[in-house]
């Protein structure tokens, strides 16, 4: 089912208007000099608990239950923390790992 | 005012290469999306617009099924604030860095994806730059990357003449990167525990489509009840 245009264009102005009013709430709500301290404390904090949480979210939809059991991504993220920690350059891990998956899903 | 220009362009030369890990990355997956969008039906304005306004990689990706589904208003609404929800944690640790950013600031807020996050989150920028004028350059550059990828995707349509099942990996390798990245940058590595052991046990318990906020109401809740323990121990860089 396609929509009409119109409507579409609706969808896509929500999406884009709900999406601003995430990123630019908190700055309305605490403004400038009155940030509480527990807002920067979980603003410290946050940042390497949510890297965390979306790498489980980039993950989510891995089944372990059926072949070929995760393996393509385990290891492809592996080779991505292993190159990360050799190279320190996101560049070589994330195309390196992104083959390496591509290679992986076609052979496994 | 040659120095002046020197040294903007410098910024420029700083920023563009602060930006390069993002752009095998964002013009593969503006790539995806524009193709997905293709096949749903709609053109390449439609996804110049949605990568211009928008500007959120996976909410665009779901967006596509969105338009292709007929979703009804509220599930618009619902759906991106579900999916976007984790925008709000991202203002709310740049709020320090963001707040005298002056004209600079809007972009910097409104052009705030999970990429650009992990790019800027540690604070740092180049000695002897406008630290403003660098953060708005990172995120200009990034938004570039996504529009291009998103315009090339859309002329490419499905005429590709290879497979190019997997490149969605690269999303997933961005940010297990930006997580080797924080760890080995950081002394306590409590709140990236959290963030990932929190997000598992949500993951196992809610299911894959409805754990995302479950798992932001837990890693808020652990980390404000261990703040005792980790406030002032520099847990975070």
């Amino acid at each position: 089912m396609t929509v009409s245009n119109p409507y579409a264009a609706l969808l896509v102005g929500i999406m884009a208007l709900v999406t601003m009013l995430l990123r630019f709430l908190p700055f309305l709500i605490f403004r400038k000099g009155r940030t509480p301290a527990y807002i920067s404390y979980l603003g410290d904090v946050l940042p390497q608990a949510i890297i965390g949480m979306l790498v489980i979210y980039c993950l989510k939809d891995v089944s372990l239950t059926s072949a070929p059991y995760g393996l393509p991504e385990l290891l492809a993220a592996l080779a991505v923390v292993g190159l990360q920690v050799w190279r320190r350059s996101s560049l070589i891990s994330i195309l390196s790992g992104t083959a390496i998956y591509m290679v992986l899903i076609r052979i496994l | 005012m040659k120095t002046d220009q020197t040294r903007r362009g410098a910024v420029v030369k700083q920023a563009f290469v602060k930006s390069v890990p993002v752009m095998a990355g964002y013009i593969v997956l503006g790539i995806g999306f524009g193709i997905l969008l293709h096949d749903a039906g709609y053109g390449i304005l439609w996804s110049f617009a949605m990568s211009a306004l928008i500007y959120a990689g996976s909410m665009q990706y779901v967006g596509v099924s969105l338009l292709a589904g007929g979703a009804s208003v509220v599930t618009a609404i619902l759906t991106t604030v579900m999916v976007n929800a984790r925008h709000l944690f991202y203002s709310i640790s740049m709020i320090g860095r963001y707040q005298n950013a002056g004209r600079y600031k809007p972009y910097l807020i409104f052009a705030l994806t999970d990429e650009t996050y992990s790019l800027l989150c540690d604070g740092e920028t180049p000695e002897g730059a406008d630290p403003d004028l660098y953060r708005f350059l990172v995120s200009a550059f990034d938004q570039c990357y996504w529009i291009c990828g998103s315009l090339l995707g859309s002329i490419l349509g499905a005429a590709l003449p290879f497979s190019t099942a997997g490149v969605e990996f690269s999303m997933t390798a961005l940010f297990v990167a930006s997580f080797t990245q924080q760890w080995l940058d950081s002394h306590d590595h409590t709140p990236a525990t959290v963030g990932l052991a929190g997000s598992l046990a949500c993951l196992l318990l809610f299911g894959a489509e409805s754990f995302l906020i479950p798992a932001m109401l837990v890693i808020t809740l652990t980390l404000t009840l261990l703040r005792p323990r980790l406030s002032g121990k520099g847990a975070a860089k």
